[in-house]
């Protein structure tokens, strides 16, 4: 198989998987397997491309094209390889938590939520792989759709409403400004492949800086401040939804993008010479400190979680706005690190859902007893996320601080400090209170460890957090190779 | 032999099997004849593609009478488009309408509805392949006359009205073009296109040809249903039996810009009507208005037909803002919509064509649900929905495309950021009817409703696919429309 098949395969894989699911619906057990094994089959064809990238093949395939000038094409590069990995790695672990979790909290529509969930991975790959804008948005766009159905999955008033935010948010922005500016740059430029060093090299400053705005207001995946409601609407979902897709695959999708814009069509040389790309990167600092904030005052774990989310996830935001190495490796590692410590954050959340059915932080007093593991890999990934040793978030919140040393912005390393104090705020004090205050009166006896898949899948996204701190090599390297040319 | 004849055969194959359907007399009957005509009306539309773009321009002379004297019918590759996308519709309406006028039209007049409905047929293909602009008026009342009529048929008695306001506006219309045909005749003593394109820019700067213009302009208008002379269409397009709505809207409006874009560009010529006149400031204006205020318009509507019939008033205007470009971008966008369009509007009332036939209500409330019972159905009014807003891998999207490249060629951000709105609009008008059939409880209307039969659901997805088709792979519609804009324009510019 040459590798270029492998990645027309790793788009299609999971479409495939979405069909078996259907056909199996009547028969769970086979159904959960043919998400296992797609899931499992997905990783390896990443995996394969990668050893075959780094084995130096250019690795490149066009689809068909969608207008004269306009292909669906894709072609590997580091960063759309590591959010790829990313992706696909956690999709199996979160398959085999899904199958605890939606059995153990008893969901109906499972068919329907399997197989919409393997459609987003496939956009989600899509996505990794866009050799040109064209096709990034059209997967972008598909996976806006293809969440839909799970963000709304519990059919409810509540669910509906969320879903009308989560679709109203995450269209509006994408069709009104991100086309937009997708097609005045198309007008401008004459290509929208992503190059190295950009294409936007004869794009007068002021042009650039608005396309600049638009393009990052657009990708509202990416949840910057004041477009993030979307993300917290999007909690009504099924944890293994929130899990994934709103703290992996989706969000992850988002600030991806916008990484994916600032490096090959802008160019980090270009994008140091816009004003705005210095707006931008004060409104991320901005997000940053806002969304801790709020996040402190969230009574409900998935809230809290999904502001802190907000929060990260303007870090790559930031990272890719310093337009300097630094920042782009930082931003580009932080997809990965920050992906394992927030799945296991939300893994542990969803645990304690279906074994213990609390949602409120106050209500989560003494469960440390009660539930070790669970709460040991909260903690973990809670370091993870604040960014301490033993843990990978401590590499790209250092790359980070390095870049805004090397842009000279000590205002926003001020800001990096002043958050990762917000997060140990309001993420320490959950695991702090399970294990070391007494259990709350109202606690029922006989509380115990959520079933096994779900412990599984959380211990190993918790044992990723404390790999990537001792291995970070396989992610550094990936991003090396990709910054080397600046 | 028969090759040659085949400008003339797309006309008088169903203007022959009109009559024929009234003898047969038969409902039954009466659709297989209407079926087997439609047949040979999209292969002889597709013969004629394949000669024009071969060979280039058709001339056909009706009679043997040479052209300023007889009637000319030319078929070059826009008219050849034309016919395409009104013949493909048309077939596929008409499959369609077998199982859907059971329950709509009494049973003793179907033989009659149809032979309206081949009528209307016969005059919108005639204007697409006349070059007389006389012969054009001809088959502009044939197809209108019998319009009127098949609006007339629903069960609804609302449909008289709707059917009266339909005639009264669309002989208005039809009399000013009237008035400008005789106007051009009068400057110029012939009623040939192409004759009159050579004689026209000697008489140019006479007001009586810059009136004739104004006459076309707003005659066309009307039955395109432009903004603000589109009262007609929303209760024509509500009332209308739902296969005349599918029927309706994929073929009459779009022929109606196929007229003016031979009107304005081919008879009176580019530098007349872009340059001296300026024309394309007037539509783009209404255009906009059209796009905006129809897309408000069907956000508050509670009848669902009437809700897809707001947004072809939007619609409308993207065809006219093409036009209202003015630039060979532009152009291509309008055509490539009248084709996009087309299928996406048609496989909506389709859709809503289902419902009526299992619930009899296409009103919002009584869809409360419907998705449960209908899957089939509501999954393509999904698909088709999407279509609408212009979500990537539908046809939407590359019309949209277009549209915003041909808008910031010209620079005009306000006007890329115009279309954009209007179809943020659409979303939410789509949106709430899904809205409604996938999450709301059960509606009583609903409660017994089963999936729609297949009668109606395979012409149905037809369109859904074919939308979802040329969506994914644009290259061929937008080529041809390219060159179609080109032709049109003559040196580019």
């Amino acid at each position: 198989m040459s590798p270029s098949v492998a990645l027309t395969l790793a788009i299609v894989v999971p479409l495939i998987g979405t069909v078996a699911i259907v056909c199996l619906r009547r028969a769970p057990n086979w159904r959960e397997t043919a998400t296992l094994t797609t899931a499992t089959t997905l990783l390896l064809l990443i995996v394969y491309i990668a050893s075959a990238f780094q084995s130096g093949n250019q690795i490149a395939t066009v689809w068909w094209y969608l207008l004269p000038d306009v292909p669906i094409a894709f072609a590997v590069e580091p960063l759309g390889l590591l959010f790829a990995l990313v992706a696909s790695f956690l999709w199996v672990v979160t398959s085999i938590y899904s199958i605890g979790y939606m059995r153990g909290h008893g969901e109906p529509n499972q068919t329907r939520f399997y197989a919409f969930f393997a459609i987003a991975l496939s956009c989600a790959i899509g996505i990794a792989f866009a050799a040109n804008m064209v096709t990034l948005f059209i997967f972008y766009e598909a996976l806006t759709l293809a969440t839909f159905p799970l963000v709304t999955h519990r059919g409810s008033a509540e669910a509906k409403r969320a879903g009308r935010v989560y679709l109203g948010i995450l269209l509006s922005t994408s069709i009104g400004l991100q086309l937009l500016a997708i097609v005045w740059t198309w007008q401008l430029t004459g290509s929208l492949t992503f190059t190295e060093r950009g294409i936007m090299h004869d794009v007068d400053d002021t042009t650039a800086g608005i396309l600049l705005l638009l393009f990052v207001f657009g990708v509202g995946k990416a949840a910057l401040m004041p477009l993030h409601r979307w993300l917290p609407a999007a909690m009504v979902a099924p944890t293994p939804v929130s899990a994934l897709l709103h703290a992996v695959a989706v969000v992850k999708a988002g600030v991806f993008t916008v990484l994916k814009i600032a490096i090959y069509l802008f160019g980090t040389e270009r994008l140091a010479t816009i004003a705005t790309a210095d707006w931008l990167a004060y409104a991320a600092a901005a997000t940053i400190l806002i969304a801790s904030l709020v996040a402190l005052r969230q009574d409900n774990l998935k809230a809290r979680l999904a502001y802190s989310t907000i929060s990260q996830l303007s870090y790559i935001v930031l990272g890719a706005m310093l337009a300097n190495r630094w920042g782009i490796i930082g931003g580009g590692m932080h997809i990965a690190t920050h992906a394992f410590g927030k799945i296991t954050l939300f893994f542990c959340a969803g645990a304690i859902m279906v074994s213990a059915h609390k949602t409120e932080v106050s209500e989560m007093r003494g469960l440390g007893r009660a539930m070790p593991i669970t709460m040991a890999a909260f903690l973990l990934g809670s370091i993870s996320i604040i960014g301490l040793p033993p843990t990978g978030g401590l590499w790209s919140k250092w790359y980070l601080a390095v870049g805004t040393l090397h842009a000279d912005q000590w205002i926003l390393l001020g800001v990096l400090l002043v958050s990762s104090v917000l997060n140990v705020a309001y993420l320490l004090p959950i695991p702090i209170r399970a294990f070391f205050s007494s259990a709350s009166p109202s606690a029922p006896e006989g509380m115990h460890e959520a079933p096994l898949p779900m412990l599984m899948a959380l211990s190993v996204s918790a044992l990723g957090c404390i790999v990537l701190f001792f291995y970070p090599q396989t992610f550094f390297e990936l991003m090396t190779k990709l910054v080397v040319s600046f | 032999m028969i090759r040659e004849q085949l400008a003339v055969l797309q006309v008088v194959i169903p203007l022959l099997a009109a009559p024929c359907c009234v003898l047969l007399h038969r409902a039954r009957w009466a659709w297989w004849l209407a079926v087997a005509v439609s047949i040979a009306c999209l292969a002889i539309a597709i013969a004629l593609t394949a000669q024009v773009s071969a060979h280039g321009a058709i001339t056909y002379l009706l009679g043997g009478w040479a052209a300023p004297w007889g009637i000319e019918y030319r078929i070059d590759e826009l008219s050849a488009f034309i016919l395409i996308v009104v013949s493909t519709i048309n077939l596929v309406t008409i499959l369609y309408a077998g199982r859907s006028v059971e329950q709509e039209i009494d049973p003793d007049r179907i033989y009659l509805f149809y032979t309206g409905w081949i009528l209307s047929l016969t005059g919108l293909l005639g204007i697409a392949v006349t070059g007389d602009v006389f012969n054009l008026f001809v088959f502009l009342e044939i197809s209108s006359l019998s319009s009127y009529l098949l609006v007339g048929l629903g069960r609804d008695r609302r449909c008289l009205t709707a059917a009266f306001q339909y005639l009264v506006l669309g002989t208005i219309g039809a009399t000013f073009i009237l008035i400008g045909v005789g106007l051009l005749y009068m400057m110029t003593g012939t009623l040939n296109m192409a004759d009159l394109a050579a004689r026209i820019p000697a008489v140019a700067d006479t007001r009586t040809v810059v009136v004739a213009l104004a006459f076309f302009s707003i005659g066309i208008a009307i039955k395109v249903a432009l903004f603000p002379l589109h009262m007609w269409l929303p209760n024509a397009y509500t009332y209308a039996p739902s296969a005349v709505s599918a029927f309706l809207a994929g073929t009459a409006t779009k022929v109606g810009v196929y007229m003016l874009l031979r009107i304005a560009l081919t008879v009176f010529g580019v530098r007349f009507s872009f340059g001296d006149i300026s024309l394309q400031h007037v539509l783009l204006v209404m255009a906009v208005l059209a796009m905006v205020s129809g897309s408000v318009m069907a956000i508050y509507q509670r009848n669902v037909k009437r809700v897809l019939a707001y947004s072809s008033v939007a619609q409308i205007g993207y065809m006219v803002l093409g036009i209202g470009l003015a630039s060979a971008t532009g152009i291509a966008a309008s055509v490539l919509h009248i084709f996009n369009h087309a299928l996406m509007k048609t496989a909506l009332f389709m859709v809503l064509g289902a419902i009526f036939y299992r619930i009899g209500s296409v009103a919002l409330e009584d869809l409360h649900g419907i998705a449960k019972r209908m899957p089939w159905t509501m999954a393509a009014f999904v698909a088709g929905g999407l279509s609408i807003i212009g979500v990537p891998l539908t046809v939407g999207f590359i019309s949209k495309w277009y549209l915003l490249v041909a808008a910031a060629q010209q620079g005009w951000w306000w006007l890329a950021a115009v279309i954009l709105i209007s179809s943020l609009i659409a979303v939410v008008y789509i949106w709430r009817i899904v809205e409604a059939a996938y999450f709301k409880p059960l509606s009583n209307a609903a409660q017994d409703a089963v999936e729609a039969p297949l009668g109606l659901l395979l012409p149905t997805w037809a369109l859904v696919a074919l939308n979802v088709y040329f969506g994914v792979d644009a290259t061929w519609t937008a080529s041809i429309a390219s060159r179609i804009a080109v032709a049109l324009l003559g040196t580019p510019g």
